[in-house]
This record gives C-alpha cells, structure tokens and sequence, in this order.
C-alpha cells in the first residue's frame, strides 16, 4: 500500500512543477468548505476529507461543513473575505458571478490532465475555460407508481398522447397524477425545462435562458399551451403551492398522487417513506414534438478553488483526487450519494434508478443536458421566471400578463 | 497698606490655577460617558445609512466593480410590480398590526380583576409573546394547512374550506393575524402595568360623579394609560415593520411574490439565493428608511414635546 501512495505521490509530483525538487508531498493547512450537509453527502464528504488526509499525512486537512442552503448565500462572504482551499458550489451559469468577479481560479490545466471527464466538461466552461470540477450529478425524469400503474394497466408513456391518456385513466381512478410542491419554486423550473425541451428543443431553451428568445414568442407560448393541458384536468395536486418538495412526497407515498417529476434525489426519501422498489420505477419525460431530439436535466455539483486560497497546490491535488475514476465510483455508489460518477471510466453503482438514469443520459440525451432552470438561467431571470411559472401552474388565465412581465425583465436583466 | 481696600469686593475669582479638564469636568464627563456609544452608533448605524443611499445610485452585484447608474435603481422601482405589491403589503401590516393595541386593552381590561389564579391566567395570555416568531409562524402554518390544518377541519365540518396561505389574496391577511397573536399579548401586559398606575381616587371621584362603563373608560382611564398606550403604539409599528421571519417562515414571500414586504424584498433582491443586486436592494432599504423616518420623527417629536412638558 505504501509504495502505491508513493507511486501516486510521485506520478503527481511530475505535474506540479514547485515541488519539483523531490519528495513527496503537500504539506501546511488545507481548509475545504463543504456544502455537502444532508446525512449521506456530510458521510462522504468527511470521508473524502480523511482519505485525502491519509494520502498526504504532512497535510493538516481541515473540513467544514455548511448548511447547504446557508451556504447559497454565505459564498460570497466566504470566497471575498477569508477563502478556504476548496469550496462547492454548482456548474453552469450559477458559477458565473464568482468567475466574472474573479473569485474562482481557472483550472484549465486541471483538465487536461484528468481523463473521462468530457461530457462534463461543457456545464464548467465559461469564457473556454474551465473554473472548478464537478464531483456528481444526476439525472431528472418522472419517478411514478409503478404498482398503481399496473394496477390500472398502464404503460410508461413514451408520447404526450399516451401521457395524456395515462393521465386522464389515473384521474378517474380519483388520484391526481402528479405531486410537486411549488413553495420555493424551483420544482415547477423542472416542469418547464422538459416541457420546453420537449415541445421547441434543447438549442432553443438554452437560447431562451440566454436571453435570445422573448418570452412572448409564440413557441414560447405553445409549451405552456402543452402544460396547460395537465393543468385544466387536474392532473397536479391541489394547493401544490403551499407545499416544499419534501412535503408534497407523502401524496405518492399514500398513493393520493402517482407520479413526481424529480431528480435522482427524491428516491431516497420516496424509500424511506415505505416504497419498495417493486412499487417506484422510473421513465424518461416523454416526447412531445418528435422533431426534436431529447434533452434532459442533469444538475452537476462542483468543487472550486477560490482565487484567495493559501494552499492552491493541495487544491488542485484534492481536485484531482476527487474526480479520479475510482473516486467517483465509491462515492457515488447507492450506498453514499446514490448518484451518477462524473467520471466516464468509473462504474456506475447497481442500483435501478441510477442504472437507468445513466442508460437515459448516456444514450437518450442526444439533444443535449441542460443543468437546471435556476442554474441556466442567470439568477435575477430564474427567480422572476420561477415565480411567474408558479403563478401560471396556478392561475394558468393570468399567462398573458405573466409572459409581459418576464420580457420585461429579459429585456432589461440581459441588456447589462 | 497704602493701597485703599476697594468698597466693593473682588468679583474678578482667582485665576484658575486647574488642569483644563478639571475646569471643564461637569461639560465633558457626559461626553466622555457617551462617546463609546456615539461612536459604535456612528459607525454601525449612521454611516451604513449614508453607504445604503450611496449603494443605491450604484448597479453593483457585491462582489464586481460597482457601476454609478444615478437614480436608474428608483426609476426601475416606479415600474416595479413585486416593489409595489411589497410596499402595499407594508401598509397593511402597518395598519392592521394596531389592532393588537385595542385587543391588548380590552385583554389587560379584563384581566385586571383580582380572582383566584389570576397570576396564572395572565401568564398564559402572555405566553405567545415569549415563544419565538418562528414558532409562532411554524404554528399558524399548520393551523392553516389546506386539508388537515386545524382550521380547514373545523370549517370541513360546514361543508367549506380555504387555502388561506396559499391565496394570494388572503395569504397577507394570513400571516398578520399570526403576528397579532404575540404582538396583542406584547400590548396587553403593557397595559396591564399602566392599569396599576391608575390613580383609584380619580376612578373614585369619576364614579361619585356618575361615571361608568364606555365613558369611564373613555374619559377617566384611558387619558391615565396615554403612556402606555404610546408605548403599545411605539413597539406595534416597530413590529409591523420587522415583519420579515413571519413571512419567511410562512411564505417564503410567496405564493409568487404576494406576500413580500419591504424588507423581504430587499433581502430577497440583495442578499438571498438569486439576489446580486446590491444598489437595487439598496434603494428599497432608502423608501423603507424613509417610510421609517416618518415614524421616527413623530416618537422624537412627541417624546420631546413631554420632555418640554415635563419640564414646566
């Protein structure tokens, strides 16, 4: 074992040009802010933290863990006044303020020397370079009933009208065919994202979150047109605005509701709630234009180094140590964070939603991975946007005004 | 001698011979007493006054280079629905939170009698002011839940329901009456203090005179409680404008943006999740200190005109 870590201390060694004199090794403080703070993800992140220690014994590994919503606006703070080595955060347009306030370092040269990280790469380039890493993600999709499809003979919808249909069986069976929870917003960001995915394509959302489309165009309005549709038979649970997504899980556990469009993440409460496997499966949002090709939601959570930080050498080593193939693999396995490795030469754990989230974005994304409404979108457009789609999901009449006062907004957010 | 003693004394003091600040020890001591105040007020209160009004000339995201926009903030704020809908919702706390001075009245009222118990019966009704806002706020929520809440049930069994915190018209409504529950019982002990000030011999004197019940109250003991019911009126709008954890804890601002106020919206657009706008959310905190202000100035203005008063 020791003259393994030795082998991977000096095969680092070639790469970091200040220690080029010899022997091994980071030494000094290397601090990490974690936002990791659910149960599982603070398990895996303090074992990151210790192996990494154990790897570097000169190293005075130092691991702090923040609530993870705190953290969303604790970062600014942090990364300008007193930066640790390495912090989470996200990919895409949410890292943007901190790479144009020159808070986060450009890591570019991480990434040639990191191998199986490609399809990743996209969702951390700003600029073309790359500012931090990512260490999971997961896939979106519709987790339903599976016992109380066959109950009613249903099929996994691969059409809207299949989907439609399906809807309108379970509704007359007195279930409502969705739970969602609307209280922060975010949740009813993923029902557009699919929607307009499905219905205009993954190149016209993302040009829609870039602020190059109105929201008054009319294929604007044909998507929420198609979710309108749900909406007038009653396929959501009712008062959804009242509730966080936590809250609205009991419906599909009591079996009021028989479907929730999620990420990966819902699963485990879903089986703590009681659902076995026999009862919860999973299916890829279903087509809606067929000219389109499929593109799908894959939030990506990430690692940065602050601009600020001491120990940069550590950073980039810890970095590095993090995305490696055999990393990826343990602490993304259904027993840790139960979700995709970034890393293509890691395995997947053999889990059935993952294996099916992985087979869907590997093979039936070909339209492109979006990260998440409130993620390609520029911050003030998603907060805004993400209000407005909750007041539509529940007054769909007042759309005309709600479309007027999101251009108005594009129009003036993207002019800066 | 040969120079005559004058014929009147000597008004000029001998020269004072003492250090300049024992001279001056009476003028200075006060000053010096207050200067660790003055200036920790200086700089946490009075100088972030002036840095807010100047932020908010700026387009700045808190961590960038700040970009001076003149008044483009305010005029973004004239347009600005969510802006509007927060600044009426402040009014209407401001409003309807005074209800709790007449309620804590007839509260304190009623419980100013001496019955056996009545320590006990007055603690309790003080009690909602000692638990948190939090928890008041956690508590009005489930009460309201649709479905299952406490107050759904009861109205289920007249064939009705409502989703008070769910409606973008009541949700506001909502969230004050969860407010005045503590805030009510903040006003009741206020005056359960002053009702021990009451002079009897007046109440005594009023009731010789054939005074009773409303103009008793009206006219012999109400003019008695005028401190407390300052007092009540000074803490209530102070209450009614730090609002925010209510709102935060039952809301979240929501459903879509109806229930903000001013401060939530503020802190929504500079300091939360998605806000990036320092100078914006620094020109709501400028309309919401000037709102203040109105208030300041009148509690200043009264208290001065007693202290006048006083001193006659």
């Amino acid at each position: 074992m020791r003259s393994i870590l030795t082998a991977l201390a000096a095969t680092t060694l070639l790469t970091a040009p200040a220690l080029a004199d010899g022997h091994v090794s980071l030494s000094g403080d290397f601090k990490i802010v974690s936002d990791m703070s659910n149960p599982a993800p603070r398990a895996v992140m303090e074992g990151l933290a210790a192996q990494f220690g154990e790897l570097h014994p000169e190293l005075n590994v130092e691991l702090e863990v923040v609530d993870r919503e705190a953290w969303k606006s604790q970062i600014r703070n942090v990364l300008s006044a007193n930066p640790p080595d390495v912090v989470n955060w996200y990919a895409a347009n949410r890292m943007g303020p901190y790479v144009n306030a020159g808070l986060f370092e450009d890591v570019s040269d991480l990434w040639n020397e990191i191998e199986g990280l490609d399809a990743v790469k996209g969702a951390m380039t700003i600029d073309g370079k790359q500012w931090g890493v990512p260490y999971t993600y997961y896939q979106w999709g519709v987790y339903y009933r599976e016992d109380i499809f066959n109950e009613l003979g249903l099929e996994e919808p691969e059409t809207w009208e299949q989907e439609l249909a399906n809807c309108q069986a379970i509704l007359d069976s007195g279930r409502k065919c969705y739970t969602i929870g609307t209280r922060f917003l975010w949740t009813a960001g993923g029902w557009f994202d699919y929607l307009n995915m499905r219905t205009n394509g993954f190149d016209f959302h993302m040009q829609l979150a870039q602020g190059e489309i109105p929201w008054t165009d009319d294929r604007v309005r044909q998507t929420f047109a198609n979710w309108r549709q749900l909406i007038d038979m009653g396929a959501y649970i009712d008062d959804h605005q009242n509730y966080s997504w936590q809250e609205a899980l009991p419906f599909m556990v009591n079996g009021e509701a028989t479907a929730y469009l999620m990420g990966n993440f819902a699963v485990a409460p879903l089986r703590d709630g009681g659902l076995s496997d026999d009862q919860l499966d999973f299916y890829q949002f279903p087509v809606i234009n067929p000219d389109v090709e499929l593109g799908e939601d894959a939030p990506t959570d990430t690692f940065h180094i602050p601009t600020g930080a001491e120990n940069k050498e550590a950073a980039r080593e810890f970095l590095k140590f993090v995305t490696s193939a055999e990393v990826q693999t343990q602490i993304n396995a259904g027993d840790a964070l139960g979700q995709l490795p970034v890393n293509a030469n890691s395995s997947v754990d053999d889990d059935e939603f993952l294996n099916q989230g992985f087979e869907m974005l590997s093979q039936n994304a070909t339209g492109g991975i979006a990260q998440f409404f409130d993620r390609d979108f520029p911050a003030e457009m998603a907060a805004i946007g993400m209000e407005g789609l909750q007041e539509f999901m529940v007054f769909p009449d007042n759309l005309d005004d709600i479309l007027n006062r999101l251009e108005q907004a594009r129009q003036r957010i993207y002019a800066n | 001698m040969t120079t005559p003693t004058p014929a009147v004394p000597d008004t000029h003091p001998p020269a004072d011979t003492r250090s300049w600040y024992k001279r001056n020890e009476i003028r200075v001591t006060p000053w010096l007493f207050l200067a660790p105040g003055l200036l920790f007020f200086a700089v946490y209160v009075v100088f972030p006054i002036f840095q807010s009004f100047n932020i908010s000339l700026y387009r700045w995201d808190g961590l960038g280079e700040a970009t001076f926009i003149g008044l483009d903030n305010y005029r973004e704020l004239a347009t600005d629905r969510a802006f509007e809908v927060s600044f009426w919702n402040n009014l209407k706390w401001l409003v309807l939170y005074l209800l709790a001075i007449p309620l804590g009245l007839a509260i304190a009222l009623f419980l100013n009698q001496t019955v056996t118990g009545i320590r006990l019966y007055k603690s309790l009704f003080f009690f909602p002011f000692v638990i948190s806002q939090v928890v008041v706020g956690l508590v009005f929520s489930w009460f309201y839940l649709p479905q299952v809440g406490l107050l759904n049930v009861v109205l289920g069994w007249f064939g009705t329901s409502i989703n008070i915190l769910g409606d973008p018209d009541l949700a506001t409504y909502g969230i004050i009456a969860a407010g005045l529950w503590p805030q009510t019982a903040y006003c009741m002990i206020l005056y359960l203090t002053g009702l021990n000030a009451v002079d009897p011999e007046q109440v005594e004197a009023a009731r010789l005179d054939g005074a009773k019940g409303w103009r008793m109250l009206w006219y012999v003991i109400i003019p008695q409680l005028k401190p407390a019911t300052f007092i009540a009126f000074v803490v209530t709008i102070i209450g009614a404008l730090r609002s925010f954890d209510l709102i935060s804890i039952m809301t979240n601002g929501g459903p879509f943006g109806s229930t903000r106020v001013l401060s939530f919206y503020m802190f929504e657009k500079a300091l939360a999740e998605f806000g990036f706008r320092m100078g914006y959310g620094a020109a709501i905190a400028v309309v919401l200190f000037l709102i203040m202000l109105v208030f300041i100035a009148y509690f200043l203005w009264s208290m001065y005109r007693d202290e006048q008063e006083a001193r006659r």
